[in-house]
């Protein structure tokens, strides 16, 4: 059988999808039964039904943290803070080493609005924004006229499908910077502000958008949503062969054979996709390390290889599924070299709100950069640990920084040989 | 008098455009980003005088827009090329080789990242993962993306844009 094969019953997100990845738009995605989902949705389903239909799916959040979606939508429903409610795409997608949503929103930009305009009838928000990362030019211009095509076809606008709910959908393009993607950060940066991460509680479904409850949900979780409402949430849950619900895009990167995406069910292994969907490490590379779902995870290392992709499984081997997308590290590169680049991207990232973040992650790359160079002094690596610690979660505003640390510490835990490498010998 | 000083600073397709964009949103403010997008589009840069114009058209004070534009790197404060070279060098990109990529952009531009040629036809800036590592290494020019670049396809790409 042919694992890339993509069919309607095992692959809600990609089935669509042509050979070529290229744009559906608005006709085809209804012949593939686009749009029915919707329909569903306002003209047979109550809000409250939807809602309890997407919980009990378990569709988790797939922009990293995971958090149960209905959840999330429920507490904004049951917000009595105010009457007016907001519903925000996160499309900001930097994470280095994911390429998941942009494939989603160039190649299948319908399944998005879909999504988005039920959970708006679920919430009932009559305004909504895709706040798009300012660099993603092709799927800025496919969002536009999928979302001006959805418009003419009666699916957003005044009095969607003649039942009376209306929805506004805008587009909103990022000026880079990797915080925007922190939701509180995303919610200062739609707002016209710099985009510092906001204090926690109040959460963004009581306290978001302009002081209203807001729902914020990735690309991939929303594309989710049409899937569920048309199968239901058992067949959705039977898609998966672990806890975690559903499938997910997952990939591999790096100096592989065929580096790329795919829709898998949770729980399918590391070593499968590497195997049998990224065909291997390229001639003359082995595989060394691998970070299972972006800069901001943890290291493994081959001995983990075996580990079903979920929630679950990847924390208990010390890293985080993170975006899924993950990346092969082979036997050329340098860890402390990878790690120096992974850390100045960090530091140059940093919002600069809290001293340890904004301090801590230059003092780190100075190490780094001196350790690369075969020039770092005895010490430096119990300094680096002891920082890393500063930088733990808990000590910094947001999660940027203890993300950092990840990378740094499980690499000094497997390959602390390099780091001392670095040392120069008096 | 103030309105007139708008007038000088920003076109009226500008303004246009900038009221359009306040629209979508329930403050003004919110439009800043895309104002300043905006006039930056055609002048390749933002100067004082820009900052104290969309100050005036979003009835906000213009430290406001002062510190969303020094925060954001797409926003410049000074003059760029008339072309901006964004290398990939994330991750993904360094693992493949970003490097190789970046020595023969200074070599044939003559600069270093964060300059601008002497001719002012480039400039060469670092840019956050471009979301295309499997066809990496990376890099965009103004608007467009290139993927799978290698020391030939660079050159040619640069020559596109003389
Ligand atoms: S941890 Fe870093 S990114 Fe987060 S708020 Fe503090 S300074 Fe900003």
């Amino acid at each position: 059988m042919n694992k890339k094969i993509r069919k309607p019953e095992s692959h809600p997100l990609t089935w669509r999808l042509k050979k070529n990845n290229s744009p559906i738009w608005i006709n085809e995605y209804k012949l593939k039964n686009g749009y029915s989902a919707l329909k569903k949705s306002l003209c047979k389903m109550s809000p409250v039904e939807i809602i309890d239909e997407i919980k009990k799916s378990e569709l988790k959040g797939r922009g990293g943290a995971g958090f149960n979606t209905g959840m999330k939508w429920d507490m904004v429903s049951k917000s009595k803070i105010s009457k007016t409610k907001y519903l925000v795409c996160n499309a900001d997608e930097m994470e280095p080493g994911t390429f998941k949503d942009r494939l989603l929103m160039e190649s299948i930009p319908h399944q998005l609005i879909e999504g988005m305009i039920i959970a708006a009838f679920a919430l009932q928000v009559h305004c909504a924004y895709i706040f798009l990362r300012g660099e993603y030019i092709q799927a800025l211009k496919n969002l536009k006229k999928s979302i001006f095509e959805a418009y003419k076809m009666g699916y957003l606008g005044k009095n969607i499908l003649k039942t009376g709910f209306s929805l506004n959908i805008f587009i909103h393009t990022g000026a880079g910077r990797y915080i925007c993607g922190e939701e509180t950060a995303l919610l200062n940066s739609l707002e016209g502000k710099r985009a510092n991460p906001r204090f926690k509680p109040p959460f963004p479904v009581e306290i978001g958008l302009w002081g209203k409850p807001t729902c914020i949900n990735n690309v991939e979780t929303l594309s989710n949503v049409p899937g569920i409402i048309s199968n239901g949430h058992i067949w959705y849950k039977n898609l998966s062969k672990s806890v975690d619900s559903g499938t997910k895009m997952m990939g591999f990167s790096g100096n592989v054979n065929t580096p790329g995406i795919w829709e898998l069910p949770f729980g399918t292994t590391a070593r499968e996709i590497l195997e049998d969907y990224a065909n291997g490490m390229k001639k003359g590379f082995q595989l060394k390390a691998w970070q299972p779902g972006g800069a901001g995870t943890d290291f493994l290392t081959p001995q983990h290889i075996d580990v079903p992709m979920d929630f679950e499984n990847v924390s208990k081997i010390g890293s985080r599924l993170g975006t899924a997308v993950a990346m092969a590290v082979d036997n050329h590169i340098n860890m402390v070299k990878l790690v120096y680049n992974i850390e100045k991207f960090f530091s140059r990232e940093s919002c600069g709100w809290c001293t340890p973040c904004r301090d801590g992650l230059p003092w780190i790359v100075k190490i780094l950069k001196s350790l690369s160079k075969k020039k770092g002094k005895e010490g430096d690596i119990e300094l680096l640990e002891e920082l890393s610690l500063s930088l733990s979660f808990g000590k910094t505003f947001c999660a940027h920084a203890p993300g950092a640390m990840e990378p740094l510490t499980s690499a000094i835990k497997y390959f602390r040989i390099e780091f001392e490498r670095g040392i120069k010998l008096k | 008098m103030k309105k007139k000083y708008l007038d000088i600073v920003l076109t009226m397709e500008e303004q246009k455009r900038i009221f359009e964009e306040k629209k979508k949103y329930e403050y003004p403010q919110a439009a800043v980003i895309e104002a300043l997008k905006i006039a930056q589009e055609k002048r390749k840069w933002i100067s004082k005088d820009v900052i104290y114009a969309i100050s005036e058209i979003l009835s906000i004070p213009s430290v406001y827009v002062q510190e969303v534009a020094t925060f954001y790197s797409q926003i410049f404060l000074e003059p760029v090329g008339r072309n901006v070279i964004r290398y990939c060098d994330s991750v993904v990109c360094y693992v493949v080789g970003y490097k190789k990529i970046l020595s023969i952009l200074e070599k044939y531009l003559k600069i270093k990242p964060g300059q601008t040629t002497i001719d002012n036809k480039f400039t060469l800036l670092p840019i956050c993962c471009l979301g295309c590592c499997d066809r990496a290494p990376s890099m965009m020019v103004n608007e467009d993306t290139y993927f799978n670049l290698s020391d030939k396809k660079i050159v040619s790409i640069l020559e596109s844009y003389l």
